[in-house]
């Protein structure tokens, strides 16, 4: 009897889904940016990002089994409470469909908390905490550019070896800065460096200079700033400020390209740095770049580059999947793999990650420089593998 | 019979507020109420008492962060994290409401600000709240143990429930003797103490009760949201819920649930998109506008309209 | 490094530094605020603004003017102060017989609408305004470095507020404030066109403000929130010192800064709240403030 009870069950539920995972929902395919349009990260994603899934639709042709595909976007402030009510109300009023932008690691995983409950493709483009494919996995996340281990391991790693072996860490007080600082600390002491200090610095800080005091008088030779954007524009000024880039390393551990540009080239030349994505690496890159920017003004950086990547593979997923159902795109997603100027070797793991090459460069001197978008010169190749972390076996969903 | 008579007014909002969600989306309505309340709760303060606090947004977040993290770790039921938040608020009026009451006017505004900037960053620094992260996916539970608040429509009648309970109270105190004595420190301090009030007593218990009401208020918003976070903290919440008791009238019973409605809804038509900037811009501009203006608020001037017209 | 004693002098002395800087600004913040609330009874919320409004305009005239930071610094309080004049005169002086409730609420407002304006022009990220050349670099003091334009900004601060606190105590001018202050009235009937008095003096408080703007530029990035942060530590040293004494605004500024920096040395934890909690014990031992009167 329970045995009939069960089957019967398994059965009405499949064919719930069955009826769910026909066509797309309400005829469109409705995707929502969410992103800081005005903060601290406003350079990095923002008004890009929408700009870049717009580009990604117009190249895809606007529509998608004949329906056509809607942006709507919305400025988060780096507030996850600001942004997880804007994907409830996408999700619950606005019937979205995939979320894709995604900056602060705080806010991203308030709205993935909202988006995997609806069973929703989060496409995260800027993000960086590994907390999205370890503990708060999911099988709707896709998380795209680059993650805090990478960076780790691409930048600190090779600095370790080359003989710098007390670090100290100037961190943003949030998610992102802690997952940060945890995991380059880790590769510091399996590298047979240490940490002497670290301070945790409010996110948006203007005025550095107690902080790189602290710093200063650690002892350091290497002090990562584990931060982005504005923040780390900031903070290498207050070192110059002080002195301090003249006694200790200055790290880089998350550097957009924006960044670079907004510095004096004589801040930051020769800093080693590992990035997802730049413009000026091969004749594919550039030819993308071109577009974006006459269509936005501005260069791409690494996640205004990995949203329109991402946003391009998601909407080759409907087609094949022939619906908008997240269970079935986000399968299809994950069987087919990406492969355009972004993700290169690449695969979308069924954790959600999205293992592709990264780069380690060196920021170029002024009079390397050929144009303005011309500042990083290519050191190595990292292969995707080498840098990701493993898959968690408890973040597997091929086998759920 | 008698009771529907005298209480017809009330009876039609009650009704009203029972179909509403089915055609306005029901997590809208209990943002509205959840500060509808914590305004409510204000105006006991700046309508009732006459002291501006500009630091309410202190228990609204102590109520929410309690709530949450209750909820997150101690498996409790929705109604006993509610209650503890609205306790640990209750407390935390009182320590800051004997710090505040010994000083006036300004010079109060100012302390209670600073005191909540105080608690800011302490929340910010805190490791049970989370940073800058906020607590996030904080289960709503099962009211009572059986009943599901995960759907938005059985979650909309119980924030209607916790916000008739508290507006109820509020109410009450207004009417009762309490209410007489604060009215009267309002209107004319020294006479008061003259009448042998012991005044900062009362303005102390007003102020925890106002307290208590906002961590209520804060506490059911923690679960509608499932998320508390530092906004909630910030000086700018504590602006906020003064806007709200000036747009719809202090000193009224109605005003700050309709002020409630009002910023709420700008701040939704205005949040996204295009517009965002310019939502400071706007509240600016009504504050300036109720100031020089319209300092009886909505509610103030509908019943002045009423009491000349009628 | 060298310690003495466990305390390492380079670390403790930079942060005794930033912690003068600081006191500085709060310092001149306060005295501003000490100067209006002591005629007009209010407290002008939108001090913080004006300090923002001050950075923006020093940055806006070095981007599209052309005008230089020893300019700035003269020019940029006197715009300042005027745009204080025009809020006084035509906002806050309908209202004056009002509870000076309304008049904090309004000038709150004002500052929304302020911060709302720049962050709706120029973003919420902050703008760099760099060191003007004449103040860059660093002089070596032995036992720690100093970068010069902060030592420019202490020096500077400091002879502005003892140059107010010597016009206003030791002057003619001075002495109608005060007068102005004990009994308008009274000195009206002396034939002191009191109301103008007034209107000079919220631009004077105002201008202060402009001027810690101007200040600020090169060293905080300008930004439309960098006031309101610091807005709300300056209440509270207002609280701790009392709006009794023009000195006691400096004294209390300054010192509050000194204890923040000192604070950043031992327990970096607490250097965001020492200052709030300053004003506790404060409220709790004497709590009209150091330099206040019972009111």
């Amino acid at each position: 009897m329970n045995k009939l009870v069960l089957a019967t069950a398994v059965a009405l539920g499949l064919a719930l889904t069955q009826v769910q995972a026909e066509g797309i929902s309400d005829d469109k395919v409705k995707i929502g940016v969410l992103a800081d349009m005005g903060g601290t990260y406003a350079d990095v994603c923002g008004k890009g990002c929408v700009a870049a899934v717009e580009m990604a639709i117009a190249d895809f042709g606007g529509k998608v089994l004949d329906k056509p595909i809607e942006v709507v976007s919305a400025d988060d402030q780096n507030k996850p409470d600001v942004g997880s009510a804007v994907v409830r109300e996408w999700l619950d009023k606005d019937k979205v469909d995939a979320i894709g932008g995604i900056v602060a690691s705080s806010v991203g995983l308030a709205a993935a908390k909202v988006a995997n409950e609806a069973k929703k493709p989060l496409l995260i483009s800027t993000a960086g905490s590994p907390a999205f494919t370890t503990k708060q996995c999911s099988p709707y996340n896709a998380h795209w550019a680059y993650d805090v281990v990478a960076l780790a391991n691409g930048t600190v790693k090779p600095l370790v070896a080359a003989g710098k072996k007390k670090w100290f860490f100037i961190t943003a007080d949030y998610e992102f800065g802690h997952a940060l600082e945890k995991v380059s600390a880790g590769v510091i002491e399996k590298n047979g460096g240490e940490v002497v200090g670290s301070v945790k610095v409010p996110l948006g800080t203007t005025d550095y200079s107690s902080y790189i005091l602290q710093a200063q008088s650690s002892g350091a030779d290497a002090v990562a700033l584990a931060n982005a954007g504005k923040d780390f524009v900031n903070s290498l000024k207050g070192a110059s400020e002080f002195g301090l880039n003249k006694q200790a390393t200055m790290v880089g551990l998350l550097v957009f390209s924006s960044d670079v540009q907004a510095l004096d080239p004589a801040l930051i030349a020769d800093m080693r740095l590992t990035t997802g994505f730049f413009s000026e690496m091969d004749d594919k890159t550039k030819e993308w770049s071109q577009r974006f920017k006459e269509k936005f003004g501005k260069t791409p950086t690494m996640g205004q580059a990995g949203a329109y990547s991402a946003t391009l593979h998601y909407l080759n997923a409907v087609k094949e999947a022939g619906t908008d159902d997240g269970d079935a795109v986000m399968a299809k997603m994950k069987a087919t793999k990406p492969d355009d100027f972004f993700a290169r070797n690449a695969e979308l793991r069924a954790d959600g990650r999205m293992v592709h090459d990264m780069y380690q460069v060196r920021v170029k001197k002024a009079d390397e420089r050929a144009n303005d978008d011309d500042i990083f010169a290519l050191e190595q190749t990292l292969a995707g593998n080498e840098v990701y972390l493993p898959m968690d076996a408890a973040c597997d969903f091929s086998k759920k | 019979m008698e009771f529907i008579k005298s209480n017809k007014f009330n009876i039609i909002l009650i009704a009203l507020a029972l179909v509403i969600p089915f055609g306005v989306y029901p997590v809208f309505l209990m943002k509205v109420l959840c500060f509808g309340l914590f305004a409510a709760a204000f105006n006991l303060m700046l309508g009732f008492v006459g002291m501006l606090s500009f630091g309410h947004a202190a228990f609204l977040a102590t109520g929410g962060y309690v709530t949450g993290y209750l909820m997150s770790n101690a498996d409790l039921t929705p109604e006993l994290g509610i209650l503890c938040g609205t306790l640990a608020s209750a407390v935390l009026g009182y320590l800051f409401g004997s710090l505040s009451v010994k000083r006036e006017g300004i010079y109060f505004a100012m302390v209670t600000l600073a005191l909540s900037q105080l608690l800011f960053f302490f929340f910010l620094q805190a490791p049970f709240t989370e940073g800058e992260n906020g607590l996030q996916g904080i289960p709503r539970g099962k009211l009572f143990g059986f009943i599901d608040l995960n759907n938005n429509l059985s979650m909309y009648y119980f924030v209607l429930a916790v916000f008739l309970l508290g507006f109820w109270l509020i109410y009450r105190s207004v009417h009762s003797p309490f209410g007489q004595v604060l009215k009267a420190i309002r209107e004319n301090e020294p006479r008061a103490i003259s009448l042998g009030y012991s005044v900062r007593q009362y303005k102390l218990m007003a102020f925890v009760l106002s307290a208590a009401l906002s961590g209520l208020a804060g506490s059911t918003k923690a679960l509608v949201f499932q998320l508390e976070s530092l906004t909630d903290a910030h000086w700018q919440m504590s602006g906020e819920v003064v806007l709200m008791t000036l747009v719809g009238g202090m000193g009224t019973i109605f005003g700050p649930l309709v002020g409630a409605a009002v910023v709420v809804g700008i701040e939704n038509f205005f949040s996204g998109g295009e517009l965002g900037t310019y939502i400071h811009i706007i509240m600016g501009l009504i504050f300036i506008i109720c100031v020089l203006a319209f300092r009886n608020g909505i509610v103030g001037e509908f019943n002045k309209f009423v009491k000349n017209n009628f | 490094m060298d310690t003495i004693l466990g305390i390492n002098p380079v670390a403790l002395f930079g942060q005794l530094l930033v912690g003068l800087i600081n006191g500085s600004f709060y310092a001149l913040l306060s005295l501003g605020l000490a100067i209006i609330f002591g005629l007009l009874r209010i407290i002008n919320f939108a001090q913080g603004a004006l300090y923002m409004i001050g950075a923006f305009l020093a940055w806006l005239g070095l981007e599209y003017w052309g005008l230089s930071y020893g300019w700035a610094l003269l020019i940029v309080p006197l715009v300042v102060g005027l745009f204080g004049i025009l809020i006084e005169r035509f906002l806050i002086r309908p209202i004056a017989h009002e509870d000076h409730l309304y008049s904090l609420l309004l000038t709150f407002g004002v500052a929304l609408v302020l911060q709302g304006v720049f962050s709706h022009v120029f973003g919420s990220s902050g703008k760099p305004y760099s060191i003007p050349e004449f103040l860059q670099g660093v002089a070596n003091l032995g036992f720690m470095y100093l970068p010069i334009y902060r030592g420019w900004i202490i020096v500077v601060s400091l002879l502005v507020c003892f140059g107010t606190w010597w016009a206003i105590e030791k002057t003619k001018l001075g002495a109608y404030l005060r007068a102005g202050t004990e009994n308008a009235r009274l000195l009206q009937a002396f034939g002191i066109n009191v109301p103008l008095m007034v209107t000079l003096t919220f631009g004077f408080g105002v201008a202060l403000a402009g001027l810690a703007g101007v200040l600020a530029a090169p060293i905080y990035s300008v930004s439309p929130d960098m006031g309101a942060n610091l807005l709300i530590v300056v209440f509270a040293i207002v609280v701790i010192g009392g709006m009794g004494s023009i000195g006691g605004a400096i004294i209390t500024g300054i010192s509050m800064g000194v204890i923040e920096g000192l604070t950043k040395y031992f327990y970096p934890e607490a250097s965001n709240t020492i200052i709030f909690m300053v004003m506790v014990v404060v409220l709790l031992i004497k709590p009209a403030g150091l330099f206040g009167k019972e009111v």
